[in-house]
This record gives structure tokens, sequence and C-alpha cells, in this order.
């Protein structure tokens, strides 16, 4: 416990006061001078950053959400023996590096691979065209990266409801699609809010997939924030943009929270 | 409706998951498959069919460093945070105390935060306190985060158990030592180890956290992401594929295992 507060705590508050200091006499020397203009600047100069990050995470959210429910589905409700499996199958990409998986999307869809080939000679794109460095594989890595993230807590919500509950539905002459829309979805959505908060979260501060399969036009707030660390060495307005997105999240999480009326994340 | 359209709709679910399974698998086996690539400097064009990578692990500069680095970090991060972990399990899962409420919260705290915004405040710390970003600092980091992971998978272990074994186990005049040791904590070991393994996992992958707090110290991430930019040495598809069918081994011996017992019992 102890841990945690001294790792975790004080390096926020170590963040949140970096976040107001200003450039020192020398380089990579700052002096806290309660400046909380620091937060203006940040914002205003990575704003477009700022928001792309939040458009990419959710769309990244919605598409993982749409592969991973029927996948969850089918895992809990028509797998059979094969169930656990399958579970395995859904978590084994894991155990080769993000990195390594990344990586080979990105040589999958790019210039040299068989699919940019496969579509110039179909006509479907032109002797120019890309599918890398667009802000579609953005998003297509972010949802790939997450997926199991969505798929996991959706498959533990819709695996514990009752199958009878579904039997009861249509005895009373629901048809399979009002019966999914009035029973199994309701009754999945503590799933649906952890997947969607597990996927989102880490999404919206990711830069490694808009620096593997981007292009400049495409960056994300993490990647401003990496760049005025390790780059620049800007602390104090890497710290006030971490310190942004931090509370941006918290705030989003917790109105989707009250909103979707549940307190089960955990 | 047809009959292809009837069969159609009834397997849609299950067309349907093939294709995610797909989506799922296709880099990991374009990774395997390129492991045995016969590549030159760079492996990006398929040149034929090789052992060389496999036979020569260690063939490309520095990468065997990361690799030990990050198992080292992996290691040590894990017992750490798997003992102070399930401590901290035990005592939400089991004892009411002033504050219990706050340490829950402080538990799921790191779980949603982006891990950029963790690694650069750790960094910002370690930089203030004037201590060099190293091998011990990605340690430090590591035990950080694999804690909420391990506390939440333990309790809920914990909540599953049926209290009436401990009760029975007292009434058979075992006093609570010994409850503990012949009952409670055999019933939670495996949740333990499933946390462990996941910790493991979690500290081997992470890259942006660590990133931020190696300074110098590379890692297998690490080492990914930097030789990525020049083209990626067909070893690191080797050591990914590795590691792919040694975990894949590993769960499936556990689950055969466990379904053993289940039989016998």
């Amino acid at each position: 416990m102890v841990w945690l507060a001294i790792f975790f705590l004080a390096p926020i508050f170590k963040l949140v006061s970096t976040s107001t200091q200003t450039q020192g006499v020398n380089i990579g020397e700052y002096v806290q001078s309660y400046r909380f203009a620091n937060f203006i600047d940040a914002f205003t100069s990575a704003a477009p950053q700022f928001f792309r990050s939040f458009i990419y995470a959710g769309l990244a959210t919605l598409f993982a959400l749409m592969i991973a429910y029927p996948l969850a589905y089918a895992i809990a409700f028509k797998s059979g023996k094969w169930k656990n499996t399958l579970l395995v199958l859904v978590v084994a990409p894991f155990f080769t590096s993000f990195l390594l998986r990344t990586i080979a999307w990105e040589q999958i869809l790019g210039e040299q691979g068989l699919v940019i080939k496969t579509l110039r000679l179909l006509h479907i794109l032109g002797p120019t065209g890309h599918l890398t460095a667009t802000p579609f594989a953005v998003v297509a890595g972010l949802t790939y990266n997450f997926l199991p993230f969505m798929t996991l807590p959706l498959y533990a919500s819709l695996d514990r409801i009752d199958p009878r509950t579904l039997e009861a539905s249509g005895d009373l002459y629901a048809n399979g699609f009002t019966t999914f829309r009035k029973v199994t979805f309701p009754l999945s959505l503590p799933g649906v809010v952890a997947g969607t908060l597990l996927t989102f979260i880490p999404a919206a501060g990711d830069y490694v997939n808009a620096e593997l399969l981007g292009n400049p036009q495409t960056r994300m707030i993490g990647n401003v924030i990496e760049a005025r660390y390790l780059r620049i060495v800007d602390y104090p307005g890497a710290a006030a943009l971490s310190f942004i997105l931090m509370a941006t999240i918290l705030v989003l999480v917790l109105v989707y929270i009250r909103k979707m009326g549940t307190d089960e994340v955990v | 409706m047809t009959k292809a359209s009837r069969w159609l709709s009834k397997n849609l679910i299950r067309i349907y998951a093939v294709l995610g399974f797909t989506y799922l698998f296709i880099p990991v086996v374009y990774t395997i498959v390129f492991s045995f690539n016969d590549s030159g400097k760079s492996n990006l064009v398929w040149r034929g069919f090789t052992f060389k990578n496999w036979a020569n692990p260690c063939g490309a500069a520095d990468v065997c460093n990361a690799l030990g680095n990050s198992l080292k970090i992996g290691f040590l991060s894990t017992l750490v945070a798997t003992i102070l972990g399930t401590l901290i399990a035990f005592a939400i899962g089991r004892y009411a105390f002033k504050g219990h409420g706050l340490v829950n919260s402080l538990i799921f705290l790191p779980m949603a935060t982006p891990e950029i915004v963790m690694g650069s405040s750790l960094l910002t710390m370690f930089v203030s306190f004037g201590i060099n970003p190293g091998f011990w600092t990605i340690v430090i980091a590591h035990i950080m985060f694999c804690i909420s992971f391990i506390v939440v998978a333990v309790k809920a272990r914990i909540a599953s158990l049926d209290p009436r074994l401990e009760q029975a186990a007292m009434d058979l005049y075992a006093d609570e030592r010994e409850t503990f040791r012949k009952i409670t904590f055999p019933l939670v070991a495996p949740g333990i180890a499933g946390a462990a393994l996941l910790a493991f996992s979690l500290s081997f992958d992470d890259f942006i956290i660590t990133n931020f707090n190696s300074g110098s110290v590379n890692t297998f991430p690490k080492f990914v992401y930097i030789s990525a930019q020049r083209g990626l040495p067909a070893q690191a598809n080797v050591i990914g594929a590795t590691m792919f069918i040694v975990a894949i081994v590993l769960v499936l011996t556990a689950q055969f295992v466990g379904n053993r017992r289940k039989t016998t019992a």
C-alpha cells in the first residue's frame, strides 16, 4: 500500500507541481513559479492532437466493441466444449510483444506488402494510394491492440447470464432480436462499460500506433508528450499536458459511469 | 427462406467469430512466418526459408542483452508485486478498516491512468530527486502498475471462496493460522499464480512506461521499437515467436493439470 502511495501518488503530485514551473537559468533546470499559464500554453499548442486523440480512441473503442461483442457472444453461448480453448486464443496474441504485432501490421499493409500490391492490381487503390501512414491505419492499429481488453470483460458478463432468462424471454414470444435488445444486452452492460473503459483509456494515451502506422498529420497527444519529455526536454509543458490528459479522462470516465448507472467497474 | 440463407443466418455469429480470430492472429502468424525468412539487412520481403535465425537467436546486436534485461525486470517486479499485491488483497478482502474505500480507489486509479501519464510523472519524480533512470527505476515502475492488477485478480478469488470451508476448519479445531495455511491459502493459490503470470506478461510487454524510465538500459520492447526505424532483424521475430509458444504451452499445461485434478477429485 505504501508502495503505491509513494510511487503512484507522489509522482502525480510532482507532475502537478512541475507543470507550473518555468525554465530556470540553466537548460533542464526548472524553478517553481506557480505559472498556471503553462496549462493554457500547453493546451493551445497541442489542441489538435488532443482532440484527435479522443476521436481516434473513441472510434477504436467503437470498432473494438463491434468486433468483440459477437466474438464474446459466440464464445459464451455457441462454443460448447471449445470455450476454454477459444478464451486462450483471445489472450494468445498478447504473448508476442505488442510492438512486434504493430510492426507486423505496418509491414503487412506497408509499401512492400502483399495487400497493397493486390489492391493496386485490382485498381481499388490508385498507384499512389497508401494504407499505412493514414488515420485509417492508426485507428485500425488501436482497435487491434486493445481488442482483447474489450473481449474479456464482455465475455465475463455474457457468461454470467443464466440461459434460462433467455429461454423465458423466448417463451414470452420475444423473437431473437427482441430478446437480445431487451434481455441479453442490458444484462451485459457491466461488461460493455468495463470493456470500453479498458480500451478507451489506454488508447487515448497511446503513441506507438500513431508513430508506427501514422504520419505527422495523425499525431496524437501521446506523441506530443513523449517528444516534449524525451526529445525537447520541456518538462513543465509536458507535465501540464499529461495532467490535462489525465484530468480529462477522469472526468469523462466519471460522467460515463454515472450515466451508465453502474459501479461495478472492477 | 432458402436453405443457404437459413444456414447463413444460423451460423452468422460463428462466421463472425472466425473472422474476428483471423484478425487477431494475422500479425502473429506473420511474425512467426518471417522468423524463418532468409533476410538480408531488412526483414521486409520474403527471401526464402531458413533455420538460420532460429539457430542463432542472439545474432543481432544487443538483442539478447535486451531480452535478458526484460526477463530480469519481469521476474523481479512480478515477485515483489505478487507478494505486496496479495497482502493488500487479503487486507481489503478480509478486514474492514478505516479508509477502505480510499484504498480501493487508490488501487483502481493506476489502471484508469493512461500509461503515458504514469510514465511521465514517474520520470519527473526520479529526475527531481536526482535519481538517474536505469534498471531499478524500471523495476520500481513495473512493480507499481503490476500491483493493481494482482490486487484485483486475487481479491476476486478471495471473494469467490465459500466462507463455510473456513468455518468448517475452525469447527474441526484448527486455529486461525492453521486454517489459513491448510485451507485459505491453497484455495487462493491458483488465483495468485494466474495474477503473477499476468503481471509478468504486462511487465515483459510494457513499452511506454519503460521508455520513459529506462535511461540507457535496453529492454526487449525498447529494442524492437528502436530497431523498427531502420529495419527489424529476424531475431526479434524468433524471440517473439518463442515467447508465444512458451506461453501457449504453459497455459495449456495449466489447463490440462486443472482438468486432471477436477476429474480425479
